[in-house]
């Protein structure tokens, strides 16, 4: 190790046994798995008070190179587990890493219901648009006429706005942001971490290897560059006339109110029983 | 009428039964011991809810379903006033996963549902074996498939529960015959999650959950109660599914410091994913062994007037409730007669059944379903003609009654 400069990154990682990863050259989840440590060593958190819970998919490989209590469960469950996690230890910090088809589609059920009692996960949902790890098939956020290998003659379908699907089921921090602003997702994943309640980051990510050669979007340099110019800060949509919002991203936190925590509440709710018992 | 469990071989544990997280009045104790003097009445459903409540179980997540709701019904009452978690869940698939994920932070966690709702819970069954965590689901099986007969009985569950789940995955079941059972039972359940680091499932019939009896409860102080093996090596040390003789080992909770790998996919004995052929084995070895070297722990099994039977009837849960009365009108009448009743079905009693086998001439199964504790009796009679293993079964929503067991022992007898 003497030769390699020791960045804080390499603290989070687990060093043996577990490299090289699974993603492939040019993928987003490496630059999302950045953003959380250094999100997370900024907040000086103990690492034992951190699970990082995960389901099937690229994105969901992700708990295994990081020095946290981490869990790696069933396509589609990652929040119900963490579910299980947080209620019997609230005080942790527990991190759901999820993909689109993971969390919108199979665990759909799981995510609005999570948003609804407002438990206090911290759900980073990075969207490639595709399910990667089964070789490019049409996920819920495809976009429409986009192409997948089982949408061959291009996508029917409408596809999800994950950010309004967590906001309609009462999730209260919602926020979207890009693999190409690192900064901005850094200190956003703070923010959420922070946040006493369900909150949701949606990363819209790249998968170039993938969805980008099947909808020739030009390779991983390409896909970032269109991030960049294709997507507006929300403090910005007031400002600009409106044909330049249309068709964009829109980044920056979507929503962040303060609405009663589940763990809180059943705390409350024992809280409440026992002194009745007690008179 | 429980064997005493083997005590683990790591630190053992304290014998005195901890169930209370929190002692928050004396009202709570009072209650309690009202319960444990006087004979109550009571429901198998309300009998496994106390029995989880005795064991220890301190985290329960569910969803509605007939004929298993009054557990969650009276855990929902009880568990916040003990500091323990109740919560409702969307599936029964979240319900699962969430007293998985419950039990890896350290709970003692269990969930109670029906044929529809354990057929949705199979793959985090599945994920909790191969995870080794401890667990516990209750099916209170009724009449399938599909929707089936909410109310009515049926013992349909018996292979599911066994083969249920996607690829090998040994299963430890127990099926009680009585609400004292029941509760009994349940503590024992919890008991072997944690002993042995599984998910153990514990059949009930749907009559035996609506059942009411009169039940004795035992006094707490001889509840015998078993927790985890906690590990007590420095973390660096720590292997999430540590080698040892009878595959008993540590398991640490998340936030102990540990910092352990939790994962479905195949892995090694730190927990972390693995495609080597040798160390994929080990896993699926272990997973076996757990089992298969404990059979003289698990394997609970009633004999009931076996001794000079020539005839035995091989029945669980409420069918041996009614082949107790048909034995007992046969043998008014003569009939040398008796039953061999698991209490575990799931490692099956090979031993118990092949001795059975060799002393006596026939072997009726009554079972609520179209054969399936039969094909373990017949595995287990290569040497026997087929007409000696007598079938009695039904899935109507009735149950077989003494009288039909009677009859049934008149024609071969």
């Amino acid at each position: 190790m003497a030769n390699i400069p020791q960045r804080i990154i390499h603290e989070y990682l687990r060093h043996d046994k577990k490299f090289p990863h699974v993603w492939c050259a040019g993928c987003s989840n490496g630059i999302v798995l950045g953003a959380i440590i250094r999100a997370i060593a900024s907040m000086n958190l103990n690492r034992d008070d951190i699970t990082m819970v995960s389901g099937i998919g690229c994105s969901s490989r992700m708990p295994v190179y990081v020095d946290f209590n981490t869990l790696h469960t069933l396509h589609g469950r990652s929040i119900a587990y963490a579910t299980g996690v947080k209620l019997q230890k609230p005080h942790m910090k527990v991190i759901v890493v999820t993909g689109d088809g993971d969390c919108t589609a199979i665990g759909g059920n799981h995510l609005i219901h999570a948003a609804r009692r407002n438990i206090d996960l911290t759900v980073i949902l990075i969207n490639n648009n595709i399910y990667g790890m089964t070789g490019g098939q049409c996920s819920p956020t495809t976009p429409h006429e986009a192409f997948a290998t089982t949408a061959p003659y291009g996508n029917i379908e409408p596809d999800f706005n994950i950010c309004d699907l967590a906001m309609g089921a009462g999730a209260s921090f919602v926020a979207r942001t890009t693999a190409f602003h690192v900064q901005e997702m850094q200190g956003i994943i703070k923010d959420a971490i922070d946040h006493p309640g369900f909150s949701l980051i949606e990363v819209v990510s790249a998968c170039p290897v993938i969805f980008g050669r099947l909808n020739k979007k030009g390779g991983a340099p390409q896909m970032m560059k269109d991030f960049r110019d294709n997507s507006v800060p929300l403090a910005a949509v007031d400002k600009l006339p409106p044909e330049k919002v249309e068709g964009k991203i829109i980044r920056g936190i979507l929503r962040k109110d303060v609405r009663p925590e589940f763990c809180a509440e059943y705390a409350a709710l024992c809280k409440r029983v026992q002194d009745k018992e007690v008179k | 009428m429980l064997k005493k469990e083997n005590k683990p071989s790591k630190p053992t544990p304290s014998p005195k039964p901890k169930t209370i997280a929190k002692k928050p009045d004396s009202k709570l104790k009072e209650l309690q011991q009202i319960r444990e003097r006087k004979m109550v009445l009571m429901q198998g459903n309300e009998a496994v809810a106390y029995g989880a409540l005795d064991a220890g179980v301190n985290f329960f997540a569910g969803y509605p379903i007939t004929p298993s709701t009054e557990i969650a019904e009276i855990l929902s009452a009880e568990l916040p006033k003990r500091g323990g978690v109740f919560i409702q869940m969307e599936d029964e698939i979240a319900s699962i996963c969430a007293i998985t994920g419950a039990s890896l932070a350290g709970a003692k966690s269990l969930t109670a549902t029906s044929g529809p709702g354990f057929s949705l819970m199979q793959e985090g069954i599945g994920f909790a074996k191969i995870t080794e965590t401890p667990c516990v689901v209750v099916n209170v099986q009724r009449v399938g498939p599909s929707t089936g007969m909410p109310t009515s009985p049926a013992q349909g569950d018996i292979m599911q529960s066994r083969w249920g789940s996607h690829g090998d995955s040994p299963a430890i079941v127990l099926y009680p015959d009585s609400v004292r059972e029941s509760y009994e039972l349940t503590i024992r359940a919890v008991n072997l999650s944690e002993k042995y680091r599984t998910c153990v499932i514990l059949l009930l019939d749907e009559v035996l959950g609506h059942m009411r009896e009169a039940v004795q409860m035992p006094d707490m102080a001889n509840v015998r109660v078993i927790n985890r093996i906690k590990p007590t090596v420095p973390p660096h040390w720590y292997k999430h599914y540590d080698e040892n003789q009878k595959y008993l080992s540590p398991l640490a909770s998340y936030g102990e410091g540990y910092r352990f790998h939790v994962t479905g996919l195949t892995h090694d004995s730190h927990g972390f994913p693995t495609n080597k052929s040798n160390e994929a084995a080990e896993m699926m070895e272990r997973l076996r062994k757990k089992i298969s070297y404990n059979i003289r722990d698990l394997v609970q099994i009633e004999s009931h007037q076996m001794e000079d039977a020539k005839i035995a009837i091989f029945a669980a849960g409420i069918t041996a409730r009614a082949a107790k009365a048909a034995i007992a009108m046969a043998r008014a009448e003569g009939v040398k007669i008796g039953l061999l009743r698991p209490l575990t079905i799931w490692p099956f009693p090979d031993e118990a059944v092949r001795k059975m086998l060799r002393n006596v001439e026939t072997v009726i199964v009554p079972e609520l379903n179209q054969g399936q504790l039969i094909y373990e009796i017949q595995r287990l009679t290569k040497d026997k003609s087929d007409g000696s293993i007598i079938a009695l079964q039904r899935v109507n929503g009735e149950l077989i009654t003494p009288n039909d067991i009677l009859r049934k022992i008149k024609e071969v007898s």
